[in-house]
């Protein structure tokens, strides 16, 4: 198992985001983690990639504990974040050049991946160019392949296909399986788009108000559920109700201001 | 030590891109030197003290150091506004290493643009001491050092640009007019000596004037061992509230 979780818990304040969760994920194998908003997706994604500390709980990430040994974990992911996290001002390569270093790649086989890594994602032509003037679907491409610079062991991906066009999320898709198969990397992935969810996941756990509701594989789910498609059955686990965005600790921060200025 | 370089060498990249930035920070300088200088001149001279541009050029000089070094402290909102903060801090190098880089790659970016707004003095009229050249070039890293770390440490625990106006109006502007930059130390009421006393900006000012001028207040080895102290401990503070940084 190359992802353990037991238990585990985070808290802001009284508000509880993750709720003693427990889940495993076998290496080699891609993961959907799926939820409506505000779930816990991305808090449990961040507590995974040792950037929160959780209240309570294990986590055990190829081997090492993110709380106690963060840098034998971070070695061990690459992470494609849901927000955009590229540098501007910088030009695709020097982005590329930048996590190589800090990923401490020796300069000859940092030099050959970015360039092999762009000619997948195909911004091979234009690495030169300021990430500034990429679009959407250039930028979402190029943190993919930055991503994936290191050789990580589990590669993590928060909505990696958001507010993209049919054509990217599709090309993305298949690079993403490509490197699964080929190269054994295991991928976590949350989505709000079930039919990817259903089309490349081998296992689904299914996270709601901070609960894990269910797991196993997509045609696990619909038989429990005796729904023909995965969005049928998500919605008959997750219920009807629109849920609100995840309220971030900004967030948060922001509205106690306001209170505390009226 | 790779990753301090690639830090660096990210500050530096942004700065010399964006033409506006450098264009935009010495318009303010340039201004304090024309307007007061002339301005006040001849006011000063009649009073006594001497030639005023001569008097007001190293605070001016600190002034560009003082603004530039703050922002590039201050970016790191930006940095955590546009996400980028987020892949520095899942990286597999500490914390202080991430602080380190950033420190120094903005006071180069704080000391290049001093450089800048210190060549724009000589054309008008500025004679500096070149012999004792190097001791105000050390004044002047040592100011760019402070204030970047300073900078990082008001930044690292706010979560957006909310609180930018109050670091302008309260701790900026402040430093700058009571430093000693545009009025001399002695025969100062106490409500302007005993916040001025405080102010590292004032023993930086004073050791680059002794340096370039030749009339510090406080002595320029008195004025390198309160700035290189104070230095040190605002580092420290810096690294330790960068490092407690949550997402």
């Amino acid at each position: 198992m190359i992802i353990q979780v037991q238990n585990l818990t985070k808290k802001f304040d009284d508000f509880v985001a993750v709720n003693s969760i427990s889940f495993n994920v076998e290496q080699g194998r891609i993961f959907a983690f799926l939820g409506p908003n505000g779930a816990g997706k991305t808090t449990t994604i961040k507590m995974l990639t040792t950037l929160l500390k959780p209240t309570s709980g294990k986590i055990i990430l190829n081997g090492y504990d993110p709380i106690k040994d963060a840098d034998g974990a971070r070695h061990s992911f690459g992470i494609v974040f849901q927000d955009p996290s590229l540098d501007d001002e910088l030009t695709a390569y020097e982005n590329m050049e930048f996590h190589g270093v800090l990923y401490g790649l020796p300069k000859k086989i940092r030099r050959e991946r970015i360039e092999q890594l762009l000619n997948i994602v195909e911004l091979l032509d234009r690495k030169k160019e300021l990430v500034r003037n990429f679009s959407g679907g250039m930028k979402r491409r190029l943190e993919i392949a930055r991503g994936l610079l290191h050789h990580p062991k589990i590669l993590f991906l928060d909505e990696p296909t958001l507010g993209l066009d049919p054509q990217t999320r599709n090309h993305i898709w298949s690079h993403i399986k490509d490197l699964n198969q080929k190269e054994g990397v295991t991928v976590f992935f949350t989505t709000h788009y079930m039919e990817e969810a259903d089309r490349v996941a081998g296992q689904i756990a299914i996270i709601d108000q901070g609960k894990i509701i269910i797991q196993g594989t997509s045609a696990e789910l619909k038989a429990k559920t005796n729904k023909s498609s995965l969005e049928d059955a998500f919605i008959e686990l997750t219920g009807h109700a629109i849920r609100h965005e995840e309220v971030s600790s900004a967030d948060r921060m922001r509205m106690h201001r306001r209170m505390w200025r009226r | 030590m790779n990753t301090i370089y690639i830090l660096w060498l990210r500050q530096l990249k942004r700065y010399l891109r964006s033409r506006a930035r450098i264009v935009g920070s010495i318009g303010q300088p340039l201004l304090f030197l024309v307007a007061l200088g002339f301005g006040l001149g001849p006011v000063f001279q009649k009073a006594g003290q001497g030639n005023y541009l001569e008097f007001l050029s190293p605070g001016v000089i600190a002034m560009g150091i003082l603004f530039t070094a703050i922002f590039s402290g201050i970016e790191i909102i930006w940095d955590r506004q546009f996400g980028f903060l987020k892949e520095t801090l899942v990286a597999p190098v500490s914390r202080l290493e991430i602080m380190i880089g950033r420190t120094l790659g903005g006071a180069t970016v704080a000391l290049l643009q001093g450089l800048i707004v210190f060549l724009i003095t000589i054309p008008l009229g500025f004679h500096p001491k070149l012999s004792t050249l190097p001791i105000a070039l050390m004044f002047m890293i040592l100011i760019a050092l402070f204030f970047t770390a300073l900078g990082t440490a008001i930044a690292s625990p706010l979560k957006d640009l909310q609180g930018f106006q109050l670091i302008m109006n309260f701790v900026i502007m402040p430093t700058f007019f009571l430093s000693g930059a545009l009025f001399p130390i002695d025969g100062l009421p106490q409500v302007l000596k005993i916040p001025l006393m405080i102010n590292p900006l004032a023993y930086g000012i004073d050791g680059m004037r002794g340096a370039l001028v030749g009339q510090a207040h406080f002595g320029m080895g008195f004025d390198f061992l309160i700035l290189g102290i104070v230095t040190v401990v605002i580092l420290g503070i810096g690294s330790y509230l960068f490092s407690k940084i949550q997402i």
